[in-house]
């Protein structure tokens, strides 16, 4: 689907509707059959323990509640530096993502351990805040030492049609980025169809996104297989328009292993395996490493472990 | 079973209408509240005690039992923390729905085991006084093996007996269902919940028993059967980290092996006794006694200064 190769030449809201209306739609059954014969795939012994090892470095472990403290954050990150005390093999996960006033703490904790350190910002989850206070909040994470910033995008803008606005909005955030990644959350809970998600993905992407996400994980449906088909499917044909190699994060939902594994097995069949580093494909999610960590053990020591063996966040 | 080989002989003289075709039963397992088949999708023959075959049971795997424990893990918040009044009308209530059933498992207890209709009905009205029987403990256990200790200064001292959480129990081989029931019921009584692995060469009886359970009050997830090997779960369940005890009785000679596994976990244990190979007959006049309620509990003891 090399649909993706032109992109508009002056940036209206018409060029962007007329670009992103002539993406083909998506084949609703299709995705989802699709995802779900993947999601049959049967992986063992050696290749469910390198799975394993690769879903926990794609970890961005997660802690977006009112109720977070300095002290809920550094033991999160020291979790993220040492998933399992008892085990130093395992590898650390991809980042620890808090809102921007935390980060402050986590880069102290993280200091030297190679995580790195992701904010959400741009007013997450609702995103409904003045664009000013939207760069406010992502100047200031970055400021505070986030390499990684998570934006929400304007749903609501995009569902009345106002695509020039989430476009410019991205683009204005990615400039305050500066160096920072920034990862684009579409919430596609509440983009209702593929065809939706598709458009954004397309029009995030085109923006300037390092990383498009799927959701925030405040709103059901989060990440659902066949959603981020349709997002690797993006990024896909991104990559073939353009050479430019962009990542999907899904995050919400995922807490099983095998939900872990599930995705790997997507992300290898739609994009290769080019995009199966942290770098390219992340994991949002809290309880998913604990889950992980059980599985691994089994895998090395043939016993199943109790969740009581691990840290509760 | 036996009903559909008579029934279809028994085509009406001079007609070509055949006899009701026979519903069967499928025994599937027991887990979280519901009864799914083996994760597996196998299943082994069981034959009476006559070596007729009786039906096909589950031959639960690996990943049942793990998913077993998963469902006794999630119960034993709920159940533990219920009221002992509570849990002591529930498993009356298992009596009840027993009662209403007796027909049905004097039958099966017949057909199953060879027993007379008078041993089949006497083994299934102490089943049912051993669910009563332990509907009764569920609030005195607490006094007779916690209390107050004597102590020599300004202090309450207090014992009170918790639950210990998931029980694996190997039921007994022989006794497929009063020694069953003599095994379980202690254990859910004092608010422990329960993955137990039937008897191997006699498990119908016990998805009868489940039956009875999912309509009995009893929340998905307490007890949790599971038909099959005890040389193929055995192993796995022994050395769960997440199994809080064991209960050896019904697993014959590996029952030293598994406590060694179960070791390793410092899962706590009870050893087979000397009714672990008995017949329904031996479990029917043995007295049920207190061991087998306090083998899975932990003593907590409190100290608390006088006056404040």
């Amino acid at each position: 689907m090399p649909h993706t190769t032109t992109a508009p030449e002056a940036m209206t809201n018409r060029s962007l509707r007329a670009y992103l209306y002539g993406l083909p739609g998506v084949d609703e059954v299709g995705a989802a059959a699709r995802a779900k014969d993947l999601s049959t795939r049967s992986v063992k012994t050696t290749a469910k323990a390198t799975a394993i090892d690769l879903a926990i470095s794609m970890v961005d472990l997660t802690t977006l509640e009112g109720a977070d403290t300095p002290g809920k954050v550094r033991a999160l990150c020291t979790k993220a530096a040492h998933p399992d005390p008892a085990d130093r093999t395992v590898p650390t996960v991809g980042a620890v993502c808090v809102y921007p006033d935390m980060v402050a703490n986590a880069v102290t904790a993280l200091r030297g351990t190679g995580v790195e350190v992701a904010s959400v910002a741009t007013a997450f989850p609702s995103g409904r805040a003045p664009l000013e206070a939207k760069l406010v909040d992502t100047r200031h994470a970055v400021a505070e030492g986030a390499t990684e910033i998570d934006m929400v995008i304007d749903r609501g803008a995009f569902l009345a049609g106002d695509y020039l606005k989430v476009f410019e909005e991205i683009t204005a955030v990615k400039e305050a980025c500066g160096d920072a990644h920034l990862k684009v959350i579409l919430e596609t809970g509440e983009l209702v169809t593929y065809d939706n998600v598709r458009r954004a993905s397309h029009l995030a992407i085109r923006a300037g996104a390092d990383f498009i996400k799927t959701s925030t994980g405040k709103i059901a449906p989060a990440a659902t297989l066949p959603v981020v088909l349709v997002m690797l499917e993006a990024v896909r044909d991104h990559h073939a328009a353009t050479g430019r190699r962009v990542g999907v994060k899904p995050a919400g939902g995922i807490r099983t292993t095998k939900d872990a594994i599930r995705h790997l097995v997507l992300v290898n069949e739609t994009t290769g395996p080019a995009w199966l580093t942290p770098d390219l494909f992340r994991i949002g999610a809290s309880s998913l490493l604990n889950d992980l960590l059980m599985q691994r053990t089994k895998l090395t020591t043939g016993t199943y472990p109790g969740p009581d063996h691990y840290t509760q966040d | 079973m036996a009903e559909r080989r008579t029934g279809a002989k028994k085509k009406q003289a001079g007609t070509d209408v055949p006899s009701r075709l026979a519903v069967r039963k499928t025994y599937k397992l027991y887990l979280g509240g519901a009864f799914p088949r083996s994760e597996s999708g196998r299943s082994y023959p069981v034959t009476s005690a006559d070596g007729d075959h009786l039906a096909n049971a589950s031959l639960a795997s690996r990943k049942d039992a793990r998913d077993a424990v998963v469902a006794a893990r999630k119960a034993f918040g709920d159940w533990s923390g219920r009221t002992a009044y509570n849990r002591g009308q529930i498993l009356y209530r298992v009596a009840e729905v027993l009662e209403g059933r007796r027909a049905q498992f004097v039958d099966q207890v017949m057909t199953f085991q060879g027993a007379t209709r008078a041993e089949a009905d006497r083994i299934v009205s102490a089943t049912i006084d051993d669910w009563v029987h332990h509907a009764g403990w569920t609030d005195k256990f607490a006094q007779v093996l916690g209390g107050v200790n004597p102590v020599a200064g300004p202090y309450y001292n207090h014992s009170a007996p918790e639950p210990t959480g998931v029980v694996v129990v190997f039921a007994p081989q022989n006794a497929p269902l009063l020694g069953l029931t003599s095994v379980v019921a202690p254990i859910i009584a004092t608010g422990n919940t329960a993955v137990v692995v039937a008897s191997e060469n006699a498990p119908l009886v016990a998805i009868d028993l489940a039956e009875v359970f999912a309509t009995s009050d009893l929340p998905g997830g307490v007890v949790n059967l599971l038909t099959g090997r005890v040389d193929e779960l055995g192993p796995h369940l022994a050395a769960h980290a997440d199994v809080d005890a064991l209960d050896l009785t019904g697993c014959g000679q590996r029952a030293v092996e598994f406590e060694k596994t179960a070791a390793a976990t410092l899962t706590r244990v009870l050893r087979p006794g000397p009714e672990a190979d008995a017949d329904e007959g031996v479990w029917l006049n043995s007295t049920p006694g207190t061991t087998r309620l306090a083998a899975f509990l932990e003593t907590k003891t409190v100290w608390h200064p006088i006056g404040m």
